[in-house]
């Protein structure tokens, strides 16, 4: 009997899987994207229920069912209600939290089994211990990391970013002191007291470096942290499924971890970093104080006249950055965009895969806009046509607009691919005030003879060029 | 110690499975790939639940039963929320000619 139940119990697990396997695959093409999700909901649900016909589930009775019940049940009403309460621009915000909660519950699983050894006198084999501990150490990165990032995101903590001095080394001596209580606890078992202090001590120092590998990142370089971080959690839970011998855990922990890597690895290419670089350089001391600029001043211009141009335009490209999402300008850009078809015009928008907060970003914002993802190029698709576009509307954007990026190499930016804003016929940079971009690097762009700059809040700005339209 | 070698098995091969699954989406579903893969990785909710039994199994293991149960909940919120939310932002994708507002 018990062996008929642990091949159900397989070959569920198995099912599971394969439907994440197929979700992430239809996850990543736009028109089957939402099934893929779905598939993937479906085998966690699988996962769910086949948990709870495991031995040591079954055994536990009653009492553990109700408390297991509970706590879903808590869990899946507080998630629900964040899901559908957020704002598309608080997006960035709530994937950071999520992602973080997913850490620290498997940091907490793991400390639980740790937990449960210590009371049944048991004892973890030195492979387990070594897994415990690595479920431990990223689950404790993940967790501190995504909260910083979350308060980041969110402008509500650290918004400045921090720089602790000898960076490296403290996070080196944190790392070493976290494998060291993970080889203590391995090798000395969990109910010594030398467990117990590696135990502490693998935790306390991982929750730390979370927080000081996180803090010191600026705000532009958190679409790589953030894809790192869920690759973490992935990883964290993969480990757990190694600790626990749970073979859905290791699989979908494990796709979850290499997918978020490459994504990280993909957002690294656009920025032009190496994630090396990324986390133990630190961009804003290196940076050189560039050749204070060509002295030109930038032009500008009113609306009025702004509009003059764009009813004449036959093609007009526009290119957002986070600069759209803090205006929350997407609506207003969408509006412009319909008159300018209105008026006979061929509307699209370049995306840089970094504009923004998080990976793809611009995309879920202009998609709340009922923008359709047609008109959505990337850099590549978008550079050939440059020359024969009329207007380029840069929204809230800087740095991927940069020109240096291709021409100057002791800029910081040298080698990062960008949209080439400044081959369009006219370019209206709508921009907040004079000023440079996140990086700090100064944008020539602004002071080319085709570049005008509209001064001004961006959603204002576009919906005031919106009313031009109208009173025509 | 075979038990654990298959595991590793395992590990290895997802890892790689993982790599090939991401490497071509487009760039316009980074953000739903990257919420729905963190929906995913709650998966560490089964651990939990597995845990919190042998918790309650065991002789007064408290703290495991107390750890057990946030885990339980925090990987709840991880999965319901990352789902309901990677679904609402991929039902506002829209092709053109989809009934626009």
């Amino acid at each position: 009997m018990n062996d008929f139940r642990d091949v159900i119990i397989t070959v569920l697990y198995m099912v599971s899987a394969v439907l994440f396997i197929r979700g992430i695959k239809l996850l990543g093409k736009a028109d089957t994207a939402r099934k893929g999700n779905g598939l993937s909901a479906v085998g966690m649900l699988i996962a769910v229920i086949t948990v709870l016909f495991e031995k040591q589930v079954m055994a536990a009775g009653l009492n553990s069912y109700l408390l297991i019940a509970a706590a879903v049940i808590v869990g899946s009403i507080i998630g629900a209600v964040w899901a559908k309460k957020v704002e598309m621009t608080g997006m960035p915000q709530l994937v950071a939290l999520f992602n973080g909660f997913g850490g620290l519950s498997s940091l907490l699983v793991a400390l639980a089994q740790y937990a449960n050894y210590r009371t049944l006198g048991a004892d973890a084999q030195p492979f387990e211990g070594i897994t415990m501990g690595l479920t431990v150490a990223i689950g404790a990165i993940a967790f501190t990391g995504s909260v910083v990032a979350w308060g980041k995101l969110s402008g509500k903590m650290f918004k400045k970013s921090v720089t602790i001095p000898a960076k490296n080394a403290l996070n080196a001596v944190l790392a070493l002191a976290g494998l060291a209580g993970i080889c203590l606890y391995a090798f000395s078992g969990s109910n010594t007291q030398l467990g117990f202090i590696g135990m502490i001590a693998v935790t306390a120092a991982f929750l730390i470096l979370g927080f000081t590998m996180v803090v010191t990142i600026g705000g532009g370089d958190m679409p790589v942290i953030i894809s790192l971080l869920n690759a973490f959690s992935g990883l964290a839970a993969a480990f757990a499924g190694l600790a626990l011998n749970n073979s859905v855990l290791v699989v979908s922990g494990c796709l979850v971890g290499t997918s978020g890597l490459i994504l990280t690895l993909i957002m690294c290419k656009a920025m032009n970093r190496t994630l090396y670089a990324l986390l133990f350089g630190s961009f804003g001391a290196s940076k050189s104080k560039s050749a204070a600029g060509s002295g030109k001043e930038p032009k500008s211009m009113s609306v009025e006249d702004a509009y003059l141009i764009l009813e004449a335009a036959s093609s007009v490209v526009f290119i957002p950055g986070y600069g759209m999402a803090v205006a929350q300008a997407q609506h207003a850009v969408k509006e412009l965009c319909d008159k300018l078809e209105e008026n006979g015009a061929e509307v699209s928008f370049a995306i840089h895969p970094v504009a923004g907060r998080m990976p793809g970003h611009m995309n879920v914002l202009l998609a709340e806009a009922n923008v359709p993802y047609e008109q959505l190029k990337t850099a590549d698709e978008m550079n050939p046509q440059m020359p024969n576009t009329d207007v380029a509307i840069v929204i809230g954007a800087n740095d991927v607009v940069n020109p240096s990026a291709q021409t100057d190499e002791s800029s910081p930016l040298y080698g990062m691919p960008i949209i080439n804003a400044y081959e369009a016929r006219t370019v209206f940079v709508l921009k907040r005030g004079k000023g440079a971009g996140f990086s700090g690097v100064e944008n020539p762009l602004f002071t080319n003879d085709n570049t005008i700059m509209i001064y001004g809040d961006a959603k204002q700005t576009v919906s005031s060029l919106v009313s031009e339209f109208e009173d025509k | 110690m075979h038990e654990i070698m298959l595991l590793i098995f395992v590990f290895v091969i997802a890892g790689f499975l993982g790599v090939e699954l991401i490497s071509k989406v487009p760039s316009q579903l980074h953000t739903p790939l990257m919420s729905g893969t963190n929906a995913i990785s709650g998966i560490t909710i089964v651990g939990a639940m597995s845990a919190t039994a042998v918790a309650v199994l065991a002789p007064s293991s408290t703290i495991g039963m107390v750890f057990g149960i946030i885990a339980i909940v925090l990987a709840a919120i991880n999965v319901v929320g990352g789902y309901l939310v990677t679904d609402r932002m991929l039902g506002m994708f829209k092709k053109k000619g989809d009934n626009q507002k």
